[in-house]
């Protein structure tokens, strides 16, 4: 295993981990303002026909941040994954959509 | 797993993703993201039945009297910072430091139980005080469903975590538990995606009404 101590691939890795870790704290705090925005939000009890789309759009860019950079959704090799989470999220809504459907009419 | 899986690694000495370096590495990695298909889908029905019964509370509190925000908000922030640390966890993985790596879990750990133990909090209060049951109402058991199946994940995961760190604790890391650790940290991610939209459709949607 000696092939990769001191290589430049190695140093290149670590240099590349670092910049990741970067990222991802800066996905973190963007993660708070959101959760903060979000109730503060409900807090100044706005319109619920104003607040609840806002809030739910933050919750579905918060979960994209969360998928994508704390679970390494955007690197290389996450095709598969991809195509199984989707397809969970695809029959998620329309489970949901049928739920809720039967009892609103 | 062979004697070459084994051999503890230090920096420098693995290839990067340790977590995906052996076939069984792989193949655990694509079928716990199976996995995680499926669990939406599992917590998507119980949503769906939450958000049908969810105004179906007969004599007991509706949502907006039963819920507050503080305690919510307490627990939203232990659970995205338990995220954060189980990032810095993997970072530490992918650059071979092990017992960084062991402290990072450690945190996550700690920041999981107190999470736990201020949900424990909030059914006791609301069963002892409010009159909110798993049984008074269609709301109560969709309610307790819901959250409950969250927070037994979240048991789930504080034992899947603690075991590795206990049944590795002199091992090392290699390319035999690398996976292991990948796989249980993604695990906890995911119960963070849950818990995103249990604090936005259940608390704060059941706040506004």
């Amino acid at each position: 295993m000696e092939k990769y101590a001191g290589s430049t691939s190695y140093e290149f890795q670590k240099e590349k981990n670092k910049q990741d870790m970067k990222f991802q704290l800066v996905t973190f705090a963007c993660m708070i303002v959101f959760t903060l925005i979000s109730f503060g939000l409900v807090i100044a009890e706005f319109n619920p026909m104003f607040t609840i789309p806002i809030i739910l759009l933050l919750a579905c860019v918060q979960v994209g941040f969360q998928l994508y950079y704390f679970m390494h959704m955007s690197h290389k090799g996450h095709s598969l994954p991809s195509v199984f989470l989707y397809s969970g999220i695809f029959v998620a809504f329309i489970t949901i959509l049928a739920m809720v459907t039967i009892v609103w009419w | 797993m062979s004697a070459e899986e084994l051999k503890q690694l230090k920096p420098g000495q693995g290839p990067h993703e340790p977590e995906k370096a052996t076939l069984e590495g792989k193949n655990k990695f694509l079928g716990f993201w199976f996995f995680l298909g499926g669990e939406t889908v599992l917590f998507a029905s119980l949503f769906g039945t939450y958000l049908a019964l969810k105004n179906s509370n007969l004599d007991g509190p509706s949502t907006q009297e039963l819920f507050g925000l503080e305690l919510v908000f307490i627990m939203t922030m232990i659970l995205l910072t338990s995220s954060l640390t189980s990032v810095y966890a993997m970072y530490h993985m992918k650059n071979y430091d092990f017992k960084k790596m062991m402290i990072w879990l450690g945190i996550t750990v700690l920041l999981g139980l107190s999470f736990l133990s201020l949900e424990v909090y909030e059914f006791y209060e609301y069963v002892m005080h409010d009159g909110h049951t798993f049984t008074s109402s269609a709301f109560g058991s969709a309610f307790y469903t819901l959250v409950g199946t969250h927070g037994a994940h979240v048991i789930f995961g504080l034992c899947w975590i603690t075991s590795l760190m206990i049944r590795n604790a002199k091992r090392g890391l290699n390319l035999y538990n690398a996976p292991k650790f990948y796989v249980a940290s993604l695990y906890w991610h995911f119960i963070d995606v849950v818990w995103v939209f249990i604090f936005t459709v259940v608390y704060l949607m059941g706040k506004v009404g």
